[in-house]
C-alpha cells in the first residue's frame, strides 16, 4: 500500500510542524514540513497531497489576531487550490493556531458546504491569558469526523491565549450543536460540563474543536500531536499509561482513511 | 495619506484585555474605576480610498464575529476619560509591521506604513489628574510610548483622536567627526563619558598613542584620514573594549588581600579559575566540543549531535523598559546557540529572574519602575519572546531581594542541538576566509540600541540612554532562525555569527579575526530611516540580525533562498587577510583600525581586593512549641512560593519532547526540580536542564553562594535523573561594581568577593568534575541617582545540563502511593546563616551553608543509580526554607499527607526542631521508596548519611514529631498547599 502523503504548513512562526510531522510520520503516512512561500510560489503544490495539516504556533506573531494573517494568506493566494483540495475530498486538520486560521479563513465550519464564510470565531481567553495546561475532552460520538473515529475522550494540553470559541449569532450555535459540527468539548476529569480552568478559555458549550459536515475538515485547540508517547503526560510517573500517548490516534485515523480512500 | 482604522468590541462580547487592565488598576494604582474598554487603531501611511480602507477594516483589522470597525470616525463612547497610547517615532512596532505587509497582500499596493495605538476608555470615580497617572504610571512608559488623556467633555466624538504617524525624521546632516585625543586627562575623560564610551584613562590613552603611532598614520594617511581618530573609530573601539564584550574585570590583574595575611596576585579570574577548572576537568570528561571560543558553549549529546548552551543577562534595558528589555534579553540569547558553529536549532529556554518584592510600599527613587510592574513587564516580555518563537520554557525560577529595585537581573538561557557533522564538516568549527561576503540577515538598523553595550558596563544614572531599549521582534527573528537552518543545510555560508552587544563593529570584527581583515560599505546597511551617522550605523544593535560570511560562487543561491523566505539578507562587504578592519561609506574610508590593536590593545586593568569576614549579629529567639504556623508562613514566603501563575503563562511543551514538566504531581502543580527535555522525537535520549542560585549568601561570604549555587545547580539536575558523568554547567555573574572609586569606596571588598566566588567556582567545578562551557558577566548592577545607591548582593547564576539514555528512567518531586517510605538523604547541620527562616525573623546569622563536595559526589552518584534502577518514587532537593518546606512540597503535590520523625533525620549540632526543618544545608533530598525497594535502595546508599523517617498516610493529615518527642506540625496538606499557592496566585 502507498503511504499517503501529508503536507505540513510551515514557515512566519508556524511553530509546531515538526512534531506534526513526527505524529502523521508515525502514524505511516509520508509527511514534508512545506513553506507557506512555496505553494504560493508554485513550487510545491497542495494538490500533490492528501492530507493538508495547520500546524499550531503564531504564525505572524499573533498581530492584530491569532490566525488571520494566515487566513488572508490563503484566502488572497491559495483560495482555489484550497477549495479544489477540500471537495477533491481530502482532509485538512488546524491544530490551535491552524484552527484559528482554518475558522477565519471560514473553511469551518463549512455549513452547506460552502468553505469561504468565517460563521465563528477564537477570541482572547476569558482569564486575558495565554496558558498552558492539560485539559480533559468529551468527544462527540455522533460527530462526521474521521479523525476521532472511536475515540471517546482525550487528554490533552492547550497551549494559547485566544481560544475561546464564539458563534456569529445563536442559528449558528443552534446548527453546530444539532448537526453535530461540535467534536470535542471541555470537561472535568468524570466527563461532565465544567468551569475554568477546565475549561481553559470560556468557550461556548466548552467547544474544543469542530468539523465540518463531512468530517473530512477539522480543527481542535488542544494539542494532539503533544501527547505521542506516554512521557508527555504530566503524571506519567505517577499513573499507569500505555506507552503510546493518546493523541496518536487522531494521526492514525486521519491515515488510515487517507490509505484507505485517497491513494 | 494618513487614515485610521478603528476596531471595537460589539456589545456584549467580553473584554478580556480591558477587564485585566481594569482589575491591576484597581489593585496596583487604588483608583475606583468601573470599567475599562479598549479599542485597537491602525493609522496607516497609504494613498487609499474609501472601498480600499473598508476592505482593510472587513477582511484584516476585525473579527466580524466580535469585532465592529469605522474608518475615519471613532468608536469611543460611554465613557469618563479615553487614553490612548501609541508608540513613539523610531520604537519597533511588531503589530504595526505585521499590518503593513499584510495589507500589502490584500491591497497589492504599497503601504508605507502602518502604525497601531491603543485606546483605554475608563469610567468610574476619576478626575484628569487621575487618569494622567494611570497612563503614565501603568499603561505607557514614557521611553517608548506617547498618550494623550482626553475627558468625554474634551473629545471630538466627530473626529476622534489626532491622527499621528509616528516617522523618524532626522533633520541633520550625516557626517564623519574627527576627534583629538590630544588633550588632557581630564577632556580625555570628558569624552568618554559624554560619548557613552564607557572607557578609562588608561584606555583613551591607549587609543590616543595609538593614533600618535608612525606606521598607524602613515597607512590611514593613504586613505585620506587625518591624524586624529574619526567617531567612528573610537566608537568602534569603545565597544569592542567595552566590560560587556571583553570582560575586563574578570581579565584584570589583581592584588589579592585574603585578609589572613596571605596575599595572591590573580593574572586574569577567568584564566585562573574558569578556564583552567574545564581545562583540567576535560582530561577526564570528553564530552566537551567546544568551551569558550564561540557563542555558547558545545558538548557531545550523541554520536550525531551535539547540545549547545548559552546564558546571559539583559538587566539595565529591563530596568528602563521591563518589557521591552526582557524581550530581548530572550530572543537576543536565541540569537547565541543560533550562531555557535554552523548555527543550532533552539530546543529549549530557561529563565531566572531576581526582582525586589513587589508589595514594595516605599517612595520610588527616581527613574526606577514599581516592582510589580518590573515583574509584570518582564514576564510577559519573555512569554512573548519565547512562546512565539517556538520554544519551550522548559524551567526556571523567582528570586526576590529588595535591593533588586536598583537592577532587576533578567537571565535567559537558551539550549540549541546541531548535527555534530554538517556536509561532511564538523559543525562547530567555522571559517570566514578573505573573498568571503559579509551578509547581514534579518531587521534593519535603526538607532535602537545605539550604545546598548557601553550602556551596560555602567550604572544605571540620569542620563542612561533611552535609546539603549529596544523591542525585540520574535516573528523576523524566527523567519531568519527557519532559513539559517535550511541555508546551514545546503552548505550556503561558512561562519556565523550574531549582531548583539556592540552590532556590526563587534560582529564583523569577531568574525574579521578569522580571515585576518575587513572590508565593510555602511551604506549599503538597510536601514528603518534615513539619516544615520556611519558610527550609528556601525553600533546599533537593532534586533534580529546575524552576520554571516558567504562564498561568491554561493551568494545567488543564498540570496535566492532568503527571497523565499522573506528574510532581508544584504551584502555589505567582504573579509579580507588585510590585517586591517576597514569601515567605508559611500567610497570613503570613515575607519581604518590594527585588526590586533582592536582586540588586544586594551591595556590591562590592574585592582586591588581586600576580603574581610563580616560578622552579623547572632539570632537570639526561642524555638516556638508549635510549628505549624511558622511552616505555613515559610512556605508563602515570596523566595519558597508557588510560581504557577507565572510558569502556566509560558510554553512549556512546544516541540513536543516536553518529559518532566516545571509543574508535576496529582494536580499538575507540584514545583519540579528541574526540566527533561527529548528533543529528538524518535529516540529516548533526553537532556535535564536546572539551575541553581543563593545570593542571600553572598552577605555572609560569597565563596559559599557560588558553592551552594553549583552544589544546588547540581543537585536539581541529579532529582530528576541526571548523572555527573556527562553534565556540564555554565556560570553567570551579577555583580555590583567591585572597581574601587569615589561611587564605590567598598570597591575592593566587593572585588574580594568576586575572588572568593571564583576561587568557589574553580574548587567545585574540579570537586564535581563538573565543567563550565560558557558563562558571563556583568558587573556593574548598581543604581546611583541623587546621592542614593542600591546594589545588587553578588549573585551567580549556575545552570546545569546533562544528557541522559532514556527519558524513562526519570523521577518527580511529588509523593507517589500511601505506605511509601520517606527518607531524608544527607545530613543537616546548624546552617541557618542567610537563610529564609532567618530572615523571617528579621537575620542574617554567621553559620553560612558549606559544601562538603565529597560527600555530595558519592550521595549524588546513588541517587543517579537508583532512580536509573527505578527504586526511587519521589525525589526533591532541599533548598530555600530546608527539609520542611521540601517535605511540605512532595506531600501537597502528591496529594497525600506524611508522618515523620525528626529525631531519625541525620543531623550534625542541631537541637532544636525549627532548626533543624528549615535549616538549609546544601547537598540533601526528600525522597519517597515503595517498602519492597527498602533493601535494594539501601545497599545503593551504603556509606552516605541518609534514615528513614516516615511514611506517606492514606489521608491528607502532614504530621511532624519534634526532637523532643512531640507532635511539633499537625496540618491538613491542603491548608499548606493554600499558603504555598497564594502569595502569587494573582
Amino acid at each position: 500500500m502507498v503511504a499517503p502523503k501529508a503536507l505540513i504548513l510551515t514557515g512566519y512562526g508556524i511553530n509546531c510542524d515538526y512534531e506534526t510531522q513526527h505524529a502523521f510520520n508515525a502514524a505511516g503516512a509520508r509527511a514534508e514540513r512545506v513553506h507557506l512561500n512555496d505553494i504560493i510560489a508554485g513550487v510545491k503544490n497542495v494538490a500533490d497531497y492528501q492530507i493538508l495539516a495547520f500546524p499550531g504556533g503564531f504564525s505572524f506573531g499573533d498581530d492584530i489576531a491569532s490566525g488571520k494573517v494566515l487566513a488572508n494568506k490563503f484566502k488572497y493566494n491559495l483560495s482555489e487550490d484550497l477549495q479544489k483540495f477540500i471537495s477533491d475530498g481530502k482532509l485538512v486538520i488546524g491544530i490551535c493556531n491552524g484552527f484559528q486560521a482554518m475558522v477565519k479563513l471560514g473553511i469551518l465550519p463549512g455549513f452547506d458546504r460552502n468553505y469561504r464564510s468565517q460563521q465563528v470565531t477564537l477570541t482572547f481567553n476569558d482569564s486575558g491569558r495565554f496558558e498552558d495546561r492539560w485539559v480533559y475532552l468529551k468527544i462527540n460520538s455522533n460527530s462526521a469526523c474521521i479523525f476521532t473515529k472511536g475515540i471517546k475522550s482525550l487528554y490533552l494540553p492547550v497551549r494559547h491565549g485566544e481560544g475561546k470559541f464564539i458563534s456569529k449569532n445563536e442559528a449558528v450555535k443552534k446548527r453546530l450543536r444539532e448537526s453535530h459540527h461540535i467534536v470535542a468539548q471541555y470537561v472535568n476529569e468524570l466527563g461532565e460540563p465544567a468551569e475554568y480552568p477546565m475549561n481553559p478559555n470560556g468557550s461556548e458549550d466548552g467547544i474544543a474543536a469542530i468539523c465540518d459536515e463531512t468530517g473530512r475538515i477539522f480543527g481542535l485547540m488542544p494539542h494532539p500531536e503533544a501527547f505521542i508517547h506516554k512521557t508527555n503526560h504530566p503524571r506519567w510517573t505517577r499513573e499507569q499509561l500505555n506507552e503510546e500517548g493518546m493523541g496518536m490516534q487522531v494521526f492514525r485515523n486521519a491515515v488510515d482513511y487517507a490509505e484507505k480512500k485517497l491513494v | 495619506m494618513a487614515h485610521r482604522i478603528e476596531v471595537a468590541f460589539k456589545e456584549g462580547v467580553r473584554d478580556a484585555l480591558g477587564e485585566g487592565v481594569r482589575k491591576r488598576i484597581v489593585e496596583h494604582l487604588g483608583f475606583e474605576v468601573n470599567s475599562v474598554k479598549t479599542i485597537d487603531v491602525y493609522t496607516i501611511d497609504a494613498e487609499l480610498d474609501g472601498e480600499q480602507l473598508q476592505e482593510l477594516g472587513e477582511n484584516l483589522f476585525a473579527d466580524s464575529v466580535t469585532q465592529v470597525f469605522s474608518c475615519g470616525k471613532p468608536l469611543a463612547k460611554d465613557f469618563d476619560y479615553l487614553i490612548e497610547v501609541g508608540f513613539r517615532p523610531g520604537v519597533t512596532d511588531n503589530a504595526g509591521n505585521t499590518s503593513r505587509k499584510a495589507a500589502e497582500d490584500i491591497l497589492k499596493k504599497t503601504v508605507e506604513g502602518v502604525y497601531t495605538s491603543k485606546q483605554y476608555l475608563l469610567r468610574g470615580k476619576l478626575d484628569k489628574q487621575a487618569a494622567e497617572e494611570i497612563a503614565r504610571g501603568f499603561l505607557a512608559n514614557e521611553l517608548i510610548e506617547r498618550w494623550e488623556v482626553k475627558s468625554s467633555a474634551e473629545f471630538d466624538f466627530e473626529k476622534g483622536m489626532e491622527l499621528v504617524l509616528p516617522i523618524v525624521r532626522l533633520k541633520y546632516e550625516v557626517r564623519v567627526e574627527p576627534i583629538d585625543l590630544n588633550v588632557s586627562d581630564g577632556e580625555l575623560m570628558r569624552i568618554s563619558k559624554e560619548r557613552v564610551l564607557a572607557l578609562s584613562l588608561p584606555e583613551m590613552k591607549a587609543a590616543r598613542d595609538y593614533f600618535k603611532n608612525k606606521r598607524v598614520n602613515a597607512e590611514r594617511k593613504k586613505l585620506g584620514l587625518g591624524e586624529e581618530p574619526t567617531d567612528v573609530e573610537l566608537e568602534a573601539l569603545a565597544q569592542t573594549w567595552s566590560e560587556h564584550c571583553k570582560h575586563k574585570i574578570f581579565n584584570a590583574l589583581i592584588n589579592y588581600d585574603a585578609g589572613n595575611g596571605k596575599t595572591l596576585v590573580i593574572d586574569s579570574l577567568f584564566d585562573t579559575y574558569v578556564r583552567k577548572s574545564t581545562e583540567e576537568i576535560g582530561k577526564s570528561r570528553k564530552f566537551m566540543v567546544s568551551v569558550f571560543s564561540d557563542n555558547a558553549g558545545v558538548i557531545k549529546f550523541n554520536e550525531d549531535y551535539n547540545l549547545v548552551m548559552k546564558v546571559e543577562t539583559h538587566n539595565s534595558p529591563s530596568a528602563l523598559d521591563p518589557y521591552g528589555g526582557a524581550i530581548t534579553g530572550i530572543v537576543g540569547v536565541n540569537r547565541d546557540p543560533l550562531g555557535t558553529g554552523m548555527g543550532a536549532k533552539l530546543i529549549f529556554n530557561t529563565d531566572v529572574f531576581c526582582f525586589a518584592p513587589p508589595d514594595y510600599t516605599d517612595k520610588l527613587p527616581p527613574r526606577l519602575l514599581h516592582p510589580k510592574r518590573i515583574f509584570e513587564g518582564v514576564r510577559k516580555g519573555v512569554e512573548h519572546g519565547g512562546n512565539k518563537s517556538g520554544i519551550p520554557t522548559v524551567n526556571g525560577c523567582l528570586v526576590f531581594d529588595p535591593r533588586f529595585l536598583g537592577k532587576p537581573l533578567v537571565y535567559c538561557g537558551t539550549g540549541g542541538l546541531m548535527p555534530s557533522v554538517i556536509n561532511g564538516r564538523e559543525s562547530h568549527l567555522k571559517k570566514a576566509d578573505a573573498g568571503d561576503l559579509i551578509v547581514m540577515t534579518g531587521g534593519r538598523i535603526g538607532k535602537d540600541g545605539v550604545h546598548g553595550a557601553t550602556f551596560s558596563s555602567e550604572e544605571l544614572h540620569e542620563g542612561s540612554p533611552a535609546t539603549a531599549v529596544q523591542i525585540g521582534d520574535p516573528i523576523t527573528q524566527k523567519k531568519m532562525a527557519d532559513f539559517i537552518l535550511e541555508a546551514r543545510d545546503l552548505g550556503l555560508y561558512k561562519s556565523i555569527t550574531d549582531n548583539g552587544a556592540g552590532g556590526l563593529s563587534c560582529s564583523v570584527g569577531e568574525m574579521a579575526k578569522e580571515s585576518g581583515g575587513c572590508e565593510l560599505h555602511l551604506e549599503k546597511a538597510p536601514l528603518k530611516y534615513a539619516g544615520l551617522h556611519p558610527w550609528e550605523i556601525l553600533l546599533s544593535e537593532a534586533q534580529e540580525r546575524m552576520t554571516l560570511a558567504v562564498a561568491p560562487e554561493k551568494i545567488n543561491e543564498f540570496m535566492e533562498l532568503a527571497k523565499g523566505r522573506d528574510v532581508e539578507a544584504t551584502v555589505l562587504g567582504e573579509f579580507t587577510d588585510s590585517g586591517w578592519f576597514h569601515i567605508l561609506y559611500e567610497g570613503k574610508t570613515v575607519a581604518y583600525v590594527d585588526m590586533d590593536f582592536l582586540h588586544n590593545g586594551s591595556p590591562q586593568m590592574k585592582l586591588n581586593a581586600k576580603w574581610e569576614q563580616k560578622i552579623h549579629e547572632e539570632p537570639d529567639f526561642e524555638e516556638p512549641r508549635e510549628l505549624t504556623d511558622e511552616l505555613k508562613k515559610m512556605l508563602g514566603r515570596l523566595n519558597i512560593c508557588s510560581k504557577e501563575y507565572v510558569v502556566r503563562q509560558y510554553d512549556h511543551e512546544v516541540q513536543g519532547g516536553s518529559v518532566v514538566k516545571p509543574l508535576v504531581g496529582v494536580k499538575n502543580d507540584g514545583p519540579s526540580d528541574s526540566a527533561v527535555v527529548q528533543p529528538l522525537l524518535d529516540s529516548l535520549e533526553g537532556v535535564v536542564v536546572a539551575n541553581g542560585i543563593a545570593p542571600r549568601y553572598s552577605d555572609i561570604d560569597a565563596y559559599h553562594m557560588c558553592a551552594c549555587a553549583i552544589d544546588e545547580a547540581i543537585r536539581n539536575n541529579i532529582a530528576v535523573g541526571g548523572s555527573l558523568e556527562h553534565m556540564a554547567m555554565l556560570d553567570n555573574f551579577c555583580w555590583c561594581d567591585p572597581v574601587k572609586s569615589e561611587k564605590t569606596p567598598d570597591g575592593e571588598y566587593k572585588l574580594a568577593q568576586l575572588v572568593r566566588a571564583n576561587q568557589a567556582l574553580y574548587d567545585y567545578t574540579t570537586a564535581f568534575s563538573v565543567p563550565c562551557i560558557s558563562g558571563k558577566d556583568s558587573m556593574k548592577n548598581d543604581y546611583i541617582i541623587q546621592g542614593v545607591k542600591i546594589s545588587i548582593p553578588p549573585t551567580i547564576l549556575i545552570s546545569t545540563v546533562s544528557k541522559i539514555d532514556d527519558v524513562r528512567k526519570t523521577a518527580t518531586m511529588d509523593v507517589k502511593k500511601p505506605g511509601d517510605l520517606i527518607y531524608v538523604l544527607g545530613t543537616t547541620r546548624n546552617e541557618l546563616g542567610g537563610s529564609e527562616y532567618f530572615a523571617a525573623k528579621g537575620f542574617m546569622g554567621n553559620n553560612v551553608p558549606k559544601v562538603d563536595a565529597e560527600k555530595a559526589v558519592k550521595l549524588y552518584e546513588a541517587v543517579s543509580k537508583a532512580i536509573k534502577l527505578g527504586l526511587i518514587k519521589s525525589c526533591h532537593d532541599c533548598a530555600d526554607g530546608g527539609l520542611g518546606i521540601t517535605l511540605a512540597e512532595s506531600a501537597f503535590s502528591g496529594g497525600r499527607g506524611v508522618e515523620v520523625d525528626l529525631s531519625k533525620v541525620p543531623r550534625e549540632g542541631i537541637e532544636r526542631s525549627d532548626y533543624l526543618l528549615f535549616s538549609e544545608s546544601p547537598s540533601r533530598f526528600v525522597v519517597t521508596i515503595r517498602k519492597e525497594d527498602k533493601k535494594a535502595f539501601e545497599e545503593i546508599l551504603k556509606g552516605n548519611a541518609y534514615a528513614e523517617i516516615g511514611y506517606a498516610r492514606e489521608d491528607n493529615a502532614f504530621v511532624v514529631t519534634g526532637l523532643n518527642q512531640e507532635i511539633v506540625v499537625n496540618a491538613d496538606v491542603q491548608d499548606l498547599k493554600q499558603a504555598w499557592q497564594k502569595t502569587l496566585g494573582w
